[in-house]
């Protein structure tokens, strides 16, 4: 299954998401595919303005462009989601896309869509970072 | 090369950072990013004393502290983050504060969407460069030889002969064609000083029309008028030494600069609204059917309160003084309610962007319209000094600038 996972550049969830056998729908992916491609030329993440006008999709013109310009990346892979998990409170160590209030309606789209989500608190220590894996291992093996 | 310190949030996302990068280019500035340990982040927003939630807000805090603590090298400062974003807007205005307390850098702040492009931001660059670039020639306070100034406005070109720190010609009228206008001004300029052109040692262009003059005219001085302008603003009002704001409230666009001994040191442009622009006024003067240099005078006899108009479009500020005038209202409290309307949408667009310093200097064509310094000085709580010739700032800015290149 595809698993939306929030941050969505988090480089641990998406290792986890494919270790137990589901697709990531991940913002590194779709960037690569943007700063690979020869047609665009808007360096560093070839984010151009009518890009922006896509994120209309997800949130209206009133929404700064910065929130707009995220979502017509990532906002497909919301569309396509048919599970999530969330880590709240992570730092941005973990993974950031640097709006928190982009993250929040992001979290609230993928909710509107009703598929499963997995929301966990980001681990102090090892016992919890343990749990964090086992409950992720549980979620994804239960969406089969 | 000058380089420019980007503290930003949003400008990838929005698809404008390659505009940011190309204005700043065509100035001769490039953008920098203060390196940031990610360590240091969390000490940075401690230090600074407010913590955004949103991570790139963070970035922009440390990357400020690093200037304040002279860690990165930076000869300027571009803060900019999304328009309409409340979280940024607390952190840029507060930043703004900061770096300017603890640097001596020039900064510029700016709220872009993504339909912002490059030539709106050259005359801002121009202005971060010129400050750095031309520190010396900018604290120049006296003019000296025989130069002409040219200001080519969006409404009015403005022409200003000078010798020996005296105007001694000057002529306005409105701008239609860039090249005609400039000429007939020079022209009316130089015949009541009693001069000809070739007689002048210099001659400086400014306004929007800088650079098409600046060719024709073969001048010594092109610059914006952000920088010109402050420097004719604090010549006009006897003003060189210690700090000030200047309001210029132009036909297109609107400036609110601060100056510290006549150097700009934080500046603001307007130019998305035309209901805080000159222009809405002379819209206004049009429909009460008075000329524009009467429209102060009709003001100031007028009862702003009687009268709702506070919008940001000039249509639909006419719309509400249309709805006013049909509603009984006499042409005075009309006339003054919409010089409140354009005074109140620089208090709230332009000032909330800098911090205001004493004195106020209210230059530019439509400072001659009494009711509008009225409008300032209810809005202000101070009635702004408006120097005489106010209008020529620009013209005598390059005038009194384009003598300090005479070799």
């Amino acid at each position: 299954m595809k698993i939306f996972i929030m941050p969505p550049n988090s480089l641990i969830l998406f290792d986890l998401v494919e270790r137990f056998g589901h697709e990531p729908l991940s913002l590194m992916g779709e960037l690569r595919e943007r700063v690979t491609s020869n047609e665009i030329e808007a360096p560093p993440l070839n984010v151009s303005s009518d890009d922006v006008k896509l994120g209309l999709k997800y949130a209206g013109i009133e929404v700064p462009s910065g929130i707009r310009g995220r979502l017509a990346v990532y906002g497909p892979l919301i569309d396509q989601a048919e599970a999530a998990i969330f880590m709240e409170d992570a730092p941005y160590s973990f993974g950031c896309v640097g709006c928190q209030r982009t993250n929040e309606l992001a979290k609230l789209l993928i909710r509107k869509r009703r598929v499963p989500v997995l929301s966990l608190d980001y681990p102090e220590n090892e016992d919890q970072a343990k749990d964090m894996v086992f409950k992720i291992k549980e979620f994804l093996e239960g969406l089969r | 090369m000058i380089k420019i310190a980007q503290l930003s949030c949003g400008t990838e996302y929005s698809g404008v950072q390659p505009e940011i990068e190309n204005a700043a280019e065509t100035v001769g500035a490039k953008m920098v990013y203060p390196d940031v340990n990610m360590e240091s982040i969390d000490k940075a927003v401690k230090e600074f004393g407010f913590n955004p939630n949103s991570a790139q807000l963070k970035l922009m805090i440390a990357r400020a502290v690093e200037l304040a603590e002279n860690n990165y090298d930076a000869d300027a400062i571009f803060i900019a983050t999304c328009f309409r974003c409340a979280e940024a807007a607390l952190v840029r205005t507060e930043l703004r504060k900061y770096v300017q307390q603890h640097t001596r850098l020039p900064v510029v702040t700016y709220s872009f969407t993504e339909r912002t492009k490059a030539a709106q931001l050259l005359t801002r660059m121009e202005a971060l460069v010129t400050i750095v670039e031309r520190k010396e020639l900018l604290a120049r306070e006296r003019q000296v030889g025989l130069t002409a100034g040219l200001d080519s406005g969006s409404s009015t070109t403005k022409a200003v002969i000078m010798r020996d720190n005296v105007i001694i010609g000057k002529y306005w009228l409105p701008t239609t064609d860039v090249f005609s206008s400039a000429e007939t001004a020079l022209t009316k300029a130089l015949e009541e000083a009693g001069v000809k052109q070739e007689q002048l040692e210099a001659l400086g262009t400014t306004g929007y029309g800088r650079f098409t003059l600046g060719k024709k005219f073969q001048a010594k001085l092109v610059q914006e008028e952000l920088t010109v302008n402050s420097k004719g603003a604090v010549w006009l009002a006897d003003r060189q030494k210690g700090e000030a704001t200047i309001i210029d409230i132009g036909g297109m666009d609107n400036k609110a600069i601060t100056v510290r001994d006549g150097i700009p040191d934080n500046f603001t442009m307007g130019g998305i609204c035309a209901g805080a622009s000159g222009r809405f006024l002379e819209l206004t003067a049009k429909r009460l059917k008075v000329e524009i240099t009467e429209l102060g005078e009709l003001a100031d006899r007028g009862n702003p309160g009687k009268v709702k108009m506070n919008s940001y479009c000039s249509i639909f500020g006419i719309q509400d003084l249309v709805t006013s005038l049909a509603a009984g209202n006499t042409l005075e409290d009309v006339a003054s309610a919409a010089c409140h309307s354009v005074a109140e949408q620089i208090y709230e667009q332009q000032l909330q962007e800098i911090e205001v310093r004493q004195p106020i200097i209210q230059v530019g064509g439509t400072s001659l319209i009494s009711g509008l310094v009225t409008a300032m000085e209810h809005t202000l709580g101070q009635r702004p000094i408006v120097p005489k010739d106010s209008q020529y700032i620009g013209a005598v800015g390059a005038a009194l600038l384009s003598s300090g290149l005479l070799g």
